[in-house]
């Protein structure tokens, strides 16, 4: 790590969660440290794997249980539920309404905004396993597949760790 | 106001974190010195523009207020 980033700080973000308000919180914090020098990190895992993953391919995973649990869970930036208030994608369909409304970018302009800005994404390995995923499945923005290791070793470098 | 503006960017009806983000993708196409006038109405990007320039380490040259948009003018650090 360079000295500007160390004096800048540094942060890093564990994205758990698939849902749409949770991650458009998650790329808020992101942009806006990032627009401030500071080094970004997003590690996307078990049902926040949703956010970056590509539109299509409803059928995905080696056995009927990952196929089903890919079919029951399918999502991409576009296609996300709400933590609260979903009422069968109304919510968010209102929500995203709302959003445009006061200017606020969707959530696929914030992931590019983020990309442009040096923000790095990495999909977890591990879950990509349980689920059967490939780094195909994944938007191109992304970066190398990480395992729990890798991950800690970039947050412990860290000023700011944030689990969402 | 003794300072020439080299560029001027329009967030106006932008929302918190766009102003920054805007202000530092557009500091990216500028030189060292030159200077960037920022158009806000938004009051939040008040308070937060000069805590961002403090943390980038670029020059806060001061904010004006017109109606209800805000100008705010930045010097490009190294």
């Amino acid at each position: 790590m360079t000295e500007q980033t160390k004096n800048k700080g540094s942060v890093t973000i564990v994205l758990f969660s698939g849902d749409m308000d949770k991650a458009i919180a998650t790329f808020v914090i992101a942009t806006a440290a990032a627009s401030m020098g500071m080094k970004v990190t997003i590690f996307f895992t078990f049902w926040g794997l949703n956010v970056i993953k590509k539109e299509g391919g409803l059928i995905k995973g080696q056995n009927w249980m990952q196929k089903m649990l890919n079919i029951m869970n399918y999502g991409h930036a576009k296609k996300l539920a709400i933590s609260k208030m979903n009422m069968f994608g109304m919510g968010p369909a209102m929500l995203k309404t709302m959003m445009s409304h006061k200017k606020v970018p969707s959530l696929q302009e914030f992931i590019s905004i983020a990309h442009s800005l040096g923000v790095k994404f990495y999909p977890c390995e591990m879950s990509m396993t349980v689920m059967g995923l490939k780094k195909e499945d994944f938007i191109d923005e992304c970066e190398d597949v990480i395992g729990a290791v890798s991950y800690l070793s970039i947050a412990k470098e860290t000023t700011i760790n944030l689990f969402i | 106001m003794n300072y020439k503006v080299d560029k001027t960017i329009d967030c106006t009806g932008l929302s918190c974190p766009l102003p920054s983000v805007k202000t530092t993708l557009a500091l990216e196409h500028m030189e060292v010195g030159q200077v960037i006038e920022v158009l806000t109405d938004d009051p939040v990007s008040k308070r937060d523009l000069p805590v961002w320039a403090q943390s980038t380490g670029n020059e806060l040259l001061g904010i004006e207020e017109d109606n209800k948009v805000i100008k705010i003018y930045l010097r490009k650090a190294e």
